[in-house]
């Protein structure tokens, strides 16, 4: 058999190979996670005689694009009183929630006390009891408390999706900023909730931003608690508000859905976009060994 | 500018006992150095003195101040830790700025004060900077700089010097030394290397299983070391230790270490007549082992015959691993020595340097001199 010599062209065909290799499927996932919000995109822009057609290509616009559904939405729906209470819930919750779960976490992976390395695994116990399994305690629990249809009840029922998994997230992110930095401040003279606000908080924000895009998620995207606790259009928010407004026995109105959908995913994108790039940095940052 | 004075400190961990009874009085503008293998108390007894810890029994007092309820803010300290605990997200002078803007000190006063110490270590250049763009030594400076600009009344630093590589640890410490001096202040030091101790304290306290060993000065605890665990613990190669026993002789008093026997000088004699017939272990240092050939001739010496088992050129000297039976050297001798490999030389042991400690534990150093 004849070794192939050693050599550099070989490497970089390799190299080509690889990259043409990545692209590819690079491509392929693209396609594959972009095409929906891009159906989504096209749908929301086509007339209704168009969406119901059977003739022309579906996956673009072939007559005239029309802003009908968007107009539509915003005017003559509850569109704008959903997408106002669901901001109003989310601010809360994400609040709320990393407040109660920064002290948490904080406590749970500084301070070592009776229980703590139980109750740090209790905590993330609670996240793994499904919120199907719960929701019929806690309509009892709302009704008691006289919070039934109305947003508040999303308020006070969602950061107990949050807190367990934030806590626990942070725990592990808190665990990893050495012990010393808080010393230093201690030393430098902070009391505790000044090398909290001052070093401990600032040092953690990849961490505590990572949460905090969770528990925007569970505010905006959930379905289900709305869904049981919530049913007049006033109190609304967008999830269970964009479905029940505008699909009218089994007449999906689909212009609209689509364009309803759009609507409320952009929210969470811009903030996804804005937050991860800052998350990145955070997490790259100080990386490189001087 | 304080005294600090530690009275019979306790410290527990659950049911480790971390410092056990540590008495230690530090005079102002004293440079005490606290070095013990890893696990020995050290790290623990400094920060019970910065309030990290709280103790488990005794007092401390900094100036006339028992400070064990005292909150850190309250002790007027500054500390410098081993990993530096910069806060990342601020920048040099931010870093130094802290302690002062936390205490509510005018912007006029903290901007002075910090170009000031920046000044002192050299690091003006940098003040903007974060840390995560300065090299170690950098850091290492910033987070004394840190220290100094509160002018607290003590300084605790914490193995400091024990992330950075050998050269810059060397001018390091040369610049501790020289810092010291200009800034006049009571310094407690953690280190688990000895050659710190050795050269930055005034005073060096050896510590092992939470217990002080000695307390003394560096020259004190080399020439004089209590026990046989503080004179392997000080010096660098270790002192060489080997099982034997006084005899007594027509000639006088000698040691017998199986595969030589050395006659122990008269004007020791006196002090260990009582061990006769003893089992002890003798110890010598490397440097008070010579080679014959190149011996100053004043040398009160013992020669025995060894096997060169390793021989390591370090330039100044030659280190020599040799054996003589069953025992075991390490000397360090001239360079032009013509030692080779598995070849037999002779060493001459300077006596007048010897140490006796007892067979049995703790291993106390027998008294053979009066001291200088």
């Amino acid at each position: 058999m004849i070794r192939k010599a050693f050599s550099f062209s070989n490497i970089q065909r390799n190299r080509r190979w690889a990259l043409i290799l990545a692209y590819f499927f690079l491509i392929l996932f693209i396609i594959f996670f972009l095409f929906p919000p891009y159906y989504m995109i096209v749908t929301s822009f086509k007339t209704n005689e168009e969406i119901s057609s059977v003739k022309g290509i579906p996956w673009i616009i072939n007559q005239a694009p029309t802003l009908y559904h968007y107009k539509n939405l915003l005017t003559n729906t509850y569109f704008l009183t959903h997408f106002k209470n669901t901001a109003i819930v989310t601010i809360f919750t994400v609040a709320i929630s990393m407040t109660i779960s920064i002290l948490a976490a904080y406590s749970l992976s500084r301070m070592r006390f009776f229980g703590s390395a139980v109750l740090a695994t209790g905590v993330f116990l609670t996240y793994l009891v499904p919120e199907t399994l719960l929701f019929i305690p806690l309509f009892k629990v709302l009704g008691k408390l006289g919070l039934l249809n109305s947003k508040w009840a999303l308020v006070v029922v969602f950061p107990t999706l949050a807190v367990p998994f934030c806590t626990w997230i942070m725990i592990g992110y808190f665990g990893s900023i050495p012990k010393a930095l808080d010393e230093a401040a201690l030393i430098d003279g902070a009391r505790w909730y000044q090398m909290l606000f001052q070093v401990f908080i600032p040092v953690a924000m990849p961490g505590i931003i990572a949460a905090t895009i969770f528990a925007f998620t569970i505010s905006w995207a959930n379905f289900l608690y709305p869904l049981a606790f919530v049913y007049s259009n006033e109190e609304m928010t967008l999830t269970v508000g964009t479905v029940t407004t505008l699909i009218r026995g089994d007449v999906y109105h689909w212009g609209g859905l689509m364009a309803g959908a759009l609507l409320a995913a952009a929210p969470p994108v811009i903030i996804y976009a804005f937050l991860m790039d800052y998350y990145i940095s955070g997490l790259t940052a100080g990386t490189v060994k001087g | 500018m304080a005294k600090v004075i530690i009275e019979s400190l306790s410290k527990n961990f659950d049911r480790v006992e971390a410092v056990k009874n540590f008495e230690l009085e530090i005079d102002d503008m004293e440079f005490v150095v606290l070095v013990g293998p890893s696990g020995c108390g050290k790290s623990t007894t400094l920060r019970c003195v910065a309030g990290l810890e709280e103790v488990t029994a005794g007092e401390i007092f900094i100036g006339d101040q028992m400070v064990n309820d005292l909150p850190p803010r309250d002790r007027n300290i500054a500390m410098v830790f081993q990993d530096y605990a910069l806060y990342p997200h601020m920048s040099v002078y931010q870093n130094m700025a802290f302690g002062l803007k936390l205490r509510k000190y005018a912007k006029a006063e903290i901007n002075q004060r910090v170009r000031e110490a920046a000044e002192i270590l050299g690091i003006e250049e940098l003040l903007n900077r974060k840390p995560r763009e300065l090299s170690g030594g950098q850091r290492q400076r910033v987070a004394v700089g840190r220290a100094i600009v509160r002018k607290p009344s003590v300084f605790l630093f914490d193995e400091p010097l024990s992330n950075l590589d050998a050269k810059l640890r060397v001018q390091m410490r040369a610049e501790l030394s020289k810092l010291h001096h200009t800034l006049k202040t009571t310094i407690i030091y953690v280190t688990h290397d000895q050659v710190e101790a050795m050269t930055m304290g005034t005073k060096i306290v050896i510590m092992k299983d939470g217990e002080i060993q000695q307390v003394g000065t560096p020259m004190e605890v080399y020439k004089y070391p209590v026990n046989q665990f503080v004179g392997g613990f000080i010096g660098s190669p270790a002192m060489n230790f080997i099982s034997a026993k006084i005899i007594s002789k027509d000639s006088g008093l000698s040691v017998d270490a199986g595969s030589f026997e050395l006659s122990i000088p008269p004007q020791k004699e006196q002090y260990l007549r009582g061990k006769i017939e003893e089992e002890v272990i003798f110890g010598i240092r490397p440097e008070d082992i010579q080679d014959k050939s190149f011996a100053e001739k004043s040398l009160q010496g013992g020669s025995i015959q060894v096997v060169v088992e390793v021989v390591e050129p370090l330039g100044s000297e030659v280190q020599l691993n040799v054996t003589s039976g069953e025992n075991v050297l390490v000397a360090r001798v001239d360079p032009r020595t013509q030692a080779r490999l598995s070849e037999e030389i002779e060493l001459v042991l300077d006596l007048d340097k010897i140490h006796i400690f007892e067979k049995d534990p703790p291993h106390l150093r027998v008294k053979t001199e009066e001291r200088s």
